[in-house]
């Protein structure tokens, strides 16, 4: 935006001024703050529990034969056609569409299928050195350092969200990290989120016009999701292990 | 007073006991070349997927893991239990539990995405992971038992030693409490989120690691010539009997309840009824071969005294073992996760249908590589200290506790 408009003077003496003084006081005192940005929280800057990542899956307004979040996925984070050499099975999926039919009335739906970033992940529950981690606000991740690929949180997911990468890997995105013998799962756009954007999926469902998915802040009731899970009932998948999960369905 | 017995080496001379080292040994090279062919390539090469994360490895693991705990159990009855006739089995006991542990846990290492970071799982722990735990578990039950043979072994800290039997014995049942927990606290899956599972893994430990033991103490006499009387062979048998018999217990009252309630018909309806080869290892390879025939076999009035028959039931118990954990393992995660209770489900990460797995030769080269380890060691320690009696004889191991014990 700023990069269009023409520049005037005033503006440009300020930011010289000040980008002076932030330079000096950066070499006089390192490490010290200067200035805060104003949405997104800074890199070194820990994550803290003020704010809890949610997604709200409207299935009553996710289109038939659409597979959108699922592309832009994994456009966004390099997966999908990154393991030749690996059978269906082995390949991994961060988020699926899943169709679902009641067994009794015939009554048929299609959803996605992702990490249900839940608050007590029975995944972090069970990894052994503590690569499975949940952040502070919310988004369930792990460490790709300190994985040792025993898949102990594959075993333990009720949701069969984490893959298990079986071969090397190429061309990988600078901002999604994988490795093979490690296990991976929906990072909620991670690196986006901490930029103060939101995750490639729901992007892309808006980008539509589906308007299926909804991200946000659980915690700020002003915020659409907040709004949106007071107006209507949602429920969370397998809702009897009380797992408090971090992405809630609509319409099943 | 008995005159003590006199623990000697075995003479390791023989061209059997080198073919034995070099068949072992070339078991283990091939289990190497399976290991850095899969680490190389990626699980890929392997049967295993995100479906069936864990595969033939983790049955061997787990099987040798088990049986180590059940094989110190012999060293415990004596120790623990003061039961003199198997005082002169207790070193045997130990070093097979130590063998065991240490082959199972070289193939649950080796299959890691990342086996290269083993120093991680041994720096970074959480502690709410029983799998952390485990390690823990595993760890101290080495040094525990190694501390126990040698206070079995050494004359000055032989009068230490009840303490450090009754340690590792208490111990040895948190370690299999443990292992079973791995799959009991595992609340996603049908087959799992079991209490059951923890005493059932001990009590599948006792009947494991007793079979192992008998087969290895045959082998081990009969091999060096050395005498192994009835008394003794007799005994442990019929206590190999009351295994199968608990075991076969514990296998009863879980898919009783399970199939009470109606939530577990599906999974039940798939093990016992309509899984295909798990229903087939279910009831043939650990109902029948596993337990009725052992058991037949052990306690028949003829048949339950021939040595053969003694060691095939043995060696039956060991198959049963095989495929109780194939059916737990592999046959708990074929049967699809019930995330939408009431729906069919499909997508293309193959929710809601039956997941399929073939062993790859190179798991079951790994696994056989653990059984390998776990006998080579015991060969060469054999050969190597005094863990075995000259003689076993019924005369020469207390015959009067012989006829009155139990």
């Amino acid at each position: 935006m700023s990069e269009n408009s023409k520049p005037v003077d005033p503006s440009r003496r300020e930011f010289v001024v000040k980008a002076s003084a932030a330079t000096s006081a950066a070499a006089i005192a390192p490490g010290v703050f200067l200035t805060a940005p104003a949405s997104a929280r800074p890199a070194d800057q820990p994550v803290t529990g003020d704010k809890r990542w949610g997604i709200l899956v409207d299935t009553n307004k996710c289109a038939d034969n659409c597979n959108d979040c699922v592309t832009a996925c994994e456009t966004e984070n390099g997966w999908g056609d990154s393991e030749p050499n690996s059978a269906p099975e082995q390949r991994t999926q961060w988020i699926r569409t899943v169709e679902i039919k009641n067994k009794s009335t015939g009554y048929a739906k299609t959803l996605p299928l992702m990490c249900q970033h839940c608050e007590t992940a029975p995944c972090v529950d069970v990894c052994p050195t503590g690569a499975s981690f949940r952040r502070d606000d919310g988004i369930v991740l792990v460490d790709k350092h300190i994985c040792i690929g025993c898949r102990y949180c594959m075993m333990a997911c009720p949701y069969k969200a984490r893959s298990f990468i079986h071969e090397d890997l190429h061309d990988q995105k600078p901002w999604a990290p994988r490795g093979k013998g490690t296990v991976e799962s929906c990072t909620m756009c991670v690196h986006r989120v901490d930029e103060g954007g939101t995750p490639a999926c729901v992007e892309a469902c808006s980008a539509e016009n589906h308007n299926a998915l909804i991200f946000g802040d659980l915690y700020d009731e002003n915020s659409e999701i907040s709004r949106e899970l007071q107006k209507h009932d949602s429920v969370e998948l397998r809702g009897d292990l009380g797992l408090n999960t971090g992405v809630r369905y609509r319409g099943i | 007073m008995k005159t003590a017995l006199i623990y000697r080496e075995t003479e390791g001379k023989s061209t059997g006991f080198w073919v034995l080292l070099g068949g072992l040994g070339a078991i283990m090279l091939l289990a190497l070349g399976a290991v850095l062919h899969m680490e190389h390539s990626g699980h890929h090469v392997t049967g295993m997927s995100n479906q069936i994360v864990w595969g033939m490895p983790h049955v061997f693991a787990i099987f040798l893991i088990v049986a180590a705990s059940g094989a110190l159990n012999v060293a415990s009855i004596g120790t623990v239990f003061g039961k003199p006739l198997y005082k002169p089995l207790g070193r045997l006991s130990g070093l097979l539990a130590i063998a065991l542990l240490l082959g199972g846990l070289m193939v649950l290492v080796l299959d890691l995405g990342h086996p290269d970071r083993l120093i991680v799982a041994m720096t970074y722990y959480n502690f709410k992971s029983i799998f952390a735990w485990n390690i823990i578990l595993y760890n101290g039950f080495l040094v525990i038992t190694v501390v126990y043979l040698w206070f079995m072994m050494e004359n000055k800290m032989n009068k230490h030693y009840p303490v450090a039997g009754f340690v590792a014995f208490i111990w040895r049942l948190i370690l299999t409490t443990g292992t079973g927990s791995i799959f009991g606290w595992l609340v996603a899956r049908q087959a799992y989120d079991a209490a059951l599972m923890a005493p059932m893994f001990v009590i599948m430990s006792f009947a494991y690691g007793l079979a192992v033991f008998i087969l290895v103490l045959m082998a081990s006499y009969n091999w060096t010539n050395r005498p192994l009387g009835d008394a003794i062979l007799y005994r442990l048998k019929n206590l190999l009997g009351v295994f199968i018999g608990a075991v076969l217990y514990f296998v009863f009252v879980y898919h009783t309840t399970n199939l009470y309630a109606t939530e577990h018909h599906g999974i039940e309806r798939f093990i016992l009824l309509d899984g295909g080869i798990y229903t087939k290892l279910f009831w043939i390879g650990q109902i029948i071969l596993g337990s009725l025939i052992p058991l037949f076999m052990l306690y028949h009035p003829t048949i339950g005294k021939s040595r053969p028959a003694i060691a095939t039931a043995a060696a039956l118990v060991i198959v049963g073992g095989f495929a109780q954990l194939y059916v737990i393992l592999i046959g708990g995660q074929a049967y699809p996760l019930e995330i939408f209770p009431g729906y069919e489900v499909t997508s293309s990460f193959f929710d809601g249908g039956i997941n399929s797995y073939s062993p790859s030769i190179w798991e079951i080269t790994l696994g056989a590589g653990g059984i390998a380890f776990a006998l080579l060691m015991v060969t060469i320690a054999v050969r190597v200290l005094r863990f075995l009696p000259e003689t076993l004889a019924d005369a020469a191991i207390d015959p009067h506790a012989a006829a009155k014990a139990d």
